[in-house]
């Protein structure tokens, strides 16, 4: 069994909080990892994107193949498109409706939609706003990935515990917003 | 022993850390900067007084780090590739001087140019110095590889070079550990001559280093890290896979047996033997290795019968630049290739740009008014954030060349007649390589503007300290800029004419001019604040 899952935003999205916390759910099962981070120069505002696989056998490449990839989970709509050549045929977008604009020439935002809803297996969900109204405004990924792991085979419980294992230092405040956050996304997307 | 789940770069300065390393030195550079912020929040490095401090570049790191190995401890430097040219005087003559306690110099290389000026490929300095190079293919051998470097390095009393590859150094995975080992005692060299390189000693530390090359050859036929698979059936094809192409070969096969025999390199000199075998049993070879071409020409070169076709970056199997991946792997093994969907065309680039509220951003619209009366082309730059200037909204700037050049090509600009010649560089960056430029400008009393935008960090990558902080207006008095004539402001949109007519001012005299806009990273600041806010 593998997950190649691409994740995608924009430099300061928390990607790397969602593949942190995926990461920790995989090792708990005993599963092989391995995630190739974007640093440096790409990070200052422009898009960012890092390869989790996560697989119960030994992983070799550090890379997914294009065509690939069991999921795209993006936290920015324009971005899960920019991955499409590594999604295999049957694999999931999972994204936020809620655009980042730091560019003067961002597309119409009902093409993105368009684009993305094309596609046989998405989910397209106000992340941004979801999070806002459950008071857990700077879990928007954890909102994001709560409407992914239904899709990757991974359980609420398996992902609460990762959460708190991830959290626990940050106090217990902490730990509680992002697990509303997790459970606000798991629901959005049924 | 729970595994550690670490970035290459981690792994390699965890396994450094465990093998008794005593002092890491090095200038932050991608990917290679995670080594040192790694060790530098390491409670095992503090309580170990491991050294861990930023040198100013990474000519005066290694030379450090010779130092320490003179001294018979075990030393790293840790640079990216270009910054090997920075150090190439030191790496090249440490091949004589030979190490005492262990010497490594590592280097990660940036194939397909994620955060960089050009891909060399730093197996040719080793190759170029003739030292033993360690290529490791994942994780796991980085933390190994450490451990066996140092080894290498005191067994032949040799630096030995470690290149790592963005996907490895920026890539996590599980290690395991094993048992730390003590530092070396301070022990200076048994052979005080052995760092001694006039003319008549080198001649002979270039004989002994020349006698090792069969030593290292051995080493590198009988080393872990390499492996040769001779018994699989279908010689229709030998492959060589290095570093990195390894696992994207194992990974198109999807842990199947590779049909074809394999030689996995990871510990260089070429095994020569091991690839004359190959040849010899098969009917062509195909080279797989991240970065350029060296093994494919070194077998080109080796003389063999050649009529076998040797296939890779050079014949055009894989593409000639950029960084290998699955695909490009299974391309060439002509398996079966996958593709998702082209990107829509609705999708718009997102290039990086400078963040909101940047100082620089403030810096270059007051400069980009000082010099609309002369048009564009008169603004020289260097590395760093502030190279984004060259965007849009800014278009600020017409050159990024290395380290330190902004204020030399300014110089040789003016002395062709450029006028205004102006060079911008960042406060860490002049550090780097600044100072020695300005000196030849203030030598010649060359009519420059030198603009050292002062965000008080390494900003691209990341925020790190630097060895200039607070003293760049003694540092540019103390090499002669006049007094009057070093100039600071404040770089915010309030400022804005006052930034103007300062820029104006030292455009009009005619002598070298230091205007420093001083104003802390935003992102700096942002994590400071953070950390002083109770949780």
């Amino acid at each position: 069994m593998k997950k190649d899952i691409i994740l995608a935003g924009v430099g300061g999205q928390g990607i790397l909080t969602i593949a942190a916390i995926l990461g920790t759910a995989a090792i708990k099962r005993g599963w092989h990892l391995k995630q190739a981070e974007v640093h440096g120069m790409s990070q200052r505002g422009g898009d960012v994107q890092s390869h989790l696989r996560l697989s119960d056998q030994p992983i070799w490449s550090d890379l997914i193949p294009f065509g690939g990839a069991d999921m795209i989970l993006s936290v920015e709509p324009m971005e899960s498109l920019r991955y499409l050549p590594y999604l295999s045929k049957e694999g999931w977008i999972i994204a936020n409706r809620t655009p980042f604009t730091n560019i003067s020439n961002y597309p119409n935002i009902e093409d993105i939609y368009a684009a993305i809803t094309k596609h046989p297996k998405h989910v397209l969900i106000d992340a941004d706003a979801i999070s806002k109204e459950i008071k857990a405004s700077r879990a928007m990924n954890i909102v994001m990935l709560g409407a992914a792991i239904g899709h990757i085979g991974f359980s609420e419980q398996e992902i609460s515990d990762a959460i708190r294992e991830t959290f626990s230092r940050k106090g217990e405040t902490i730990v509680e917003t992002n697990l509303r956050a997790l459970q606000a996304g798991i629901q959005a997307q049924t | 022993m729970e595994k550690l789940m670490l970035l290459g770069d981690e792994a390699l300065a965890q396994g450094a850390l465990d093998a008794g390393i005593s002092g890491f030195y090095a200038y932050p550079g991608t990917p290679s900067t995670e080594i040192v912020e790694y060790v530098q929040r390491s409670r095992q490095a503090e309580a170990a007084g491991v050294h861990r401090k930023w040198s100013s570049n990474e000519k005066t790191a290694v030379e450090s780090a010779i130092g320490m190995s003179y001294a018979g401890k075990r030393t790293m430097a840790c640079m990216k590739h270009v910054g090997l040219n920075v150090a190439a005087d030191p790496f090249m003559n440490s091949a004589f001087t030979g190490a005492n306690g262990g010497l490594l110099i590592t280097v990660a290389d940036d194939p397909s140019m994620h955060s960089s000026q050009n891909e060399q490929d730093s197996r040719f300095y080793g190759k170029f110095a003739m030292i033993p190079v360690l290529e490791p293919s994942n994780q796991q051998e980085c933390y190994d590889m450490a451990f066996w470097g140092f080894e290498l390095s005191e067994k032949y009393h040799v630096p030995v070079l470690i290149r790592l590859t963005t996907r490895l150094s920026h890539s996590r995975s599980g290690v395991s550990r094993r048992n730390p080992l003590p530092q070396n005692q301070m022990k200076k060299p048994d052979d005080l001559f052995q760092f001694m390189l006039l003319p008549a000693i080198a001649r002979k530390k270039y004989k002994h280093l020349i006698s090792l090359q069969s030593a290292f050859q051995e080493e590198a036929m009988k080393s872990d890290f390499n492996s040769f698979n001779m018994q699989a059936p279908d010689t229709s094809l030998g492959i060589i896979a290095t570093g990195l192409a390894f696992n994207y070969l194992m990974d198109v096969y999807q842990g199947q047996p590779v049909p074809h025999p394999v030689l996995k390199i990871c510990q260089y000199p070429l095994p020569e033997r091991a690839v004359r075998e190959l040849y010899d049993k098969c009917d062509a070879l195909l080279v797989l290795e991240e970065g350029m071409p060296l093994v494919e020409d070194m077998i080109k070169g080796l003389a063999f019968s050649g009529s076998k076709p040797i296939k890779g970056r050079l014949d055009g199997t894989i593409d000639r630049d950029g960084e290998l991946n699955p695909n490009k792997v299974a391309r060439a093994l002509c398996l079966t290739d996958t593709y998702g969907e082209d990107v829509p065309a609705v999708v718009a680039a997102r290039p990086p740009a400078l963040c909101v509220g940047c100082p620089h951003a403030d810096s270059y619209l007051a400069l980009n008014e000082a010099v609309a009366e002369y048009g564009r082309g008169h603004v020289f730059s260097d590395i760093g954030c502030y190279t984004l200037g060259f965007m849009p909204p800014y278009n600020a700037i017409n050159s990024c060349v290395d380290m330190g050049a902004s204020i030399t090509m300014a110089k040789g600009a003016s002395d062709a007649g450029l006028f205004p010649a102006i060079a911008v560089i960042g406060d860490s960056t002049f550090a780097h390589s600044g100072m020695t430029g300005l000196m030849d400008c203030v030598y010649e009393n060359s009519n420059v503007v030198i603009v050292i935008l002062d965000n008080a960090t390494t900003g691209m990558t990341g925020g790190q300290e630097y060895t200039a902080a607070g003293k760049l207006e003694d540092i540019c008095q103390g090499i002669g800029v006049h007094p009057d004539h070093i100039r600071v402001f404040v770089p915010f949109k309030k400022n804005f004419d006052d930034m103007v007519r300062i820029y104006k001012e030292e455009i009009a005299y005619q002598g070298v001019s230091v205007i420093i806009p001083r104003r802390e990273c935003v992102q700096t600041l942002k994590k400071k604040n953070k950390m002083e806010t109770p949780a």
